[in-house]
């Protein structure tokens, strides 16, 4: 019974598809996972959303939307409804293909990242040998969406948006790899799915998930500071920079292209948030050994949401970052810790089985941080400012 | 050591987050149809014209003075004069406006109007919930529209409405005391031509206190 709720998806696609005949069976499979990915992670971007307008208020202490239906949770719906119903104004001078492509871009490419998310046992779009490659692959691409975007509007906002936002990408696109570059040392996999298997056991009831080794930990910082940055959330939302840019790269889209370019946004955070999990958290492996009788993908699922919780407390946090902070931040911090961890991983590797390894590399990723922070992220005393004119 | 205060911070938020919850004063907001936060005396919003008793239209304290015409920055008022006239609060006749049009769209609520009338008959209201489907009419208000009782007056700004009950009522027995001096003063120049005695200036003198007096 309990086997049969954990596969329950599966089951219902192998059912659906006996309905035809033997040679449409893996055409028809295929499709139907692309609906279930259209569908779901869609509503959890509605979730998502609805979470983040409720809880930012209270962390605000204000109450937050609470018309729309019971507690305002048809609040989503009313959003779309707006949104699809909204004109869609073009600038005279824009490029249109462009400008109309861009959203377009950005939401197929954040989906095309799902396909190879493992969201429960055997629930896999694609089981590719480079699954992670491909995923990077994908999520890089986001960024030519969004200089397409800032480019075709040809408004200065946009622009200077879209530039701020390629350049923080690409800033924090390195370290985001890197930091994902450990599990792929230790599983010795580019599979997600074998990724998966690898954490997928336990010592004692606990699993053996990534985040719980000191570079797995580190690594797993590293990749939610490049991961909130990679997703232009606050504190480094500097591309969206409401008080400065308008609304950057997306400031001349409107009505089902602003709505496009905000699904674009939760996807991306939805699917690198599925990443995380799968890297670090154990995917859809359950927290505790006695906990396995309950379906993987509620364990998978459940994870990505508290992840996005926890942006959002971030985002109900911090201020915004300043483009020299995010930049010294990138390059000077994050990257070398990430290249340590790369030494420290190989460490780990090689001093076998034991205590003494752990104490070892948990040593070095501390004083290195300690001192790092000291001395890189030190702040920095200006003086008054002094200006030089032509002569 | 780095991240300490980041640390510290989503302490906070959590603490927002959990009291927001529990204790409703935690709570900044208030949910606006249905509850409101009293406006505070000093408010103001748009002019309106101030009239005593019941009757908007006899007890309009304007007179068509048009100073505040001429000194609204953005033009938003205008005045037309009547041709004939009526008694002011004190009982002396006045022309009154025939159209007293101010252009809400318009005002910029400056209280330039309200500081330069001299007949306290023009002040500043703390309605703000003027939404209408008509942007033109709709924000064009007529002296109708316009007008609203002292009693209003007394309830929205009530210190300053006691202030400037204080004032007329100042003025009205000053104006009083020498309509009645006038009076007496008329009433002695005829027992005056008739006594023709030589001391006739003294019991005109006289007269003012006793006059004043009754």
């Amino acid at each position: 019974m309990l086997e049969k709720a954990d596969q329950l998806f599966v089951l219902l696609k192998d059912w659906l598809v006996g309905f035809l005949p033997g040679g449409w069976h893996a055409p028809a499979g295929a499709i139907l996972g692309v609906l279930a990915i259209a569908v779901v992670y869609p509503t959890l971007f509605a979730i998502a959303v609805l979470l983040e307008r409720k809880g930012l208020g209270r962390m605000q202490n204000r109450i937050g939307p609470n018309r729309v239906g019971p507690f305002g949770v048809l609040q989503p719906i009313a959003d779309a409804i707006k949104s699809l119903t909204k004109e869609d104004v073009v600038p005279l001078n824009a490029d249109k293909t462009v400008h109309f492509l861009a959203p377009v871009i950005l939401v197929v490419v954040a989906f095309m990242g799902f396909a190879v998310l493992p969201a429960g046992r055997n629930m896999v779009l694609v089981d590719m040998d480079a699954s992670l490659l491909f995923y990077f692959a994908m999520g890089a691409s986001t960024e030519l969406s969004i200089f397409m975007a800032g480019w075709s509007s040809r408004n200065k906002y946009s622009l200077l948006g879209a530039m701020r936002a390629v350049a923080q990408m690409i800033s924090y696109e390195v370290p985001l790899l890197l930091s994902s570059v450990v599990i792929v040392m230790m599983t010795g996999s580019l599979s997600l799915v074998k990724i998966v298997e690898a954490q997928n056991h336990y010592t004692w009831g606990v699993p053996h998930w990534y985040i719980f080794t000191p570079w797995g930990c580190a690594a797993f910082v590293m990749y939610a500071i490049s991961a909130t940055a990679e997703t232009n959330r606050s504190p480094f939302d500097l591309p969206e920079g409401e008080s400065e840019l308008v609304a950057g790269y997306f400031t001349e889209y409107s009505g089902f292209k602003f709505a496009l370019f905000f699904l674009g946004e939760y996807l991306g955070m939805l699917s690198i948030s599925g990443l995380g999990t799968t890297l670090f958290l154990g995917g859809w492996s359950a927290p505790f050994a006695f906990l396995q009788w309950i379906p993987s993908w509620i364990w998978f699922f459940s994870k990505v949401m508290l992840s996005i919780v926890v942006l959002i407390w971030v985002r109900g946090t911090l201020p915004r970052l300043r483009q020299d902070q995010l930049m010294n931040f990138a390059w000077k911090f994050v990257l070398p810790m990430t290249l340590l961890n790369l030494v420290v991983a190989a460490i780990w590797r090689f001093m076998g089985e034991g205590l003494l390894r752990w104490v070892v590399c948990s040593a070095i990723l501390l004083v290195v941080y300690v001192v790092a922070g000291r001395t890189e992220m030190r702040r920095k005393h200006f003086g008054p400012r002094s200006y030089r004119y032509a002569e | 050591m780095l991240g300490e205060g980041i640390l510290k911070g989503l302490a906070e938020t959590a603490k927002n987050f959990a009291g927001s919850f529990v204790s409703a004063e935690r709570l900044t907001t208030v949910e606006y149809p249905e509850q409101r936060i009293p406006t505070a005396e000093a408010a103001r919003v748009f002019p309106f014209l101030v009239y005593d008793g019941s009757d908007w239209e006899a007890g309009m304290r304007c007179v068509a003075c048009q100073i505040c015409e001429k000194e609204c920055p953005p033009k938003c008022i205008y005045i037309e004069k009547s041709k004939d006239k009526k008694p002011d609060y004190v009982g002396k006749m006045q022309i009154y406006p025939m159209r007293f049009d101010i252009d809400i769209s318009v005002c910029m609520s400056c209280q330039i109007c309200v500081e330069v009338c001299p007949f306290e008959a023009i002040k500043m209201d703390t309605q703000f919930e003027l939404s209408t489907m008509d942007r033109f009419g709709g924000l064009l208000y007529d002296r109708k529209q316009l007008s609203q009782s002292n009693e209003y007056y007394h309830k929205i700004h009530p210190t300053e409405a006691a202030e400037v009950d204080a004032r007329l009522a100042e003025e009205k027995a000053k104006v009083e005391a020498k309509a009645k001096a006038a009076a007496a003063a008329a009433a002695a120049k005829p027992a005056q031509s008739a006594a023709a005695g030589p001391k006739s200036a003294e019991p005109a003198a006289g007269a003012k206190p006793s006059g004043a007096g009754e």
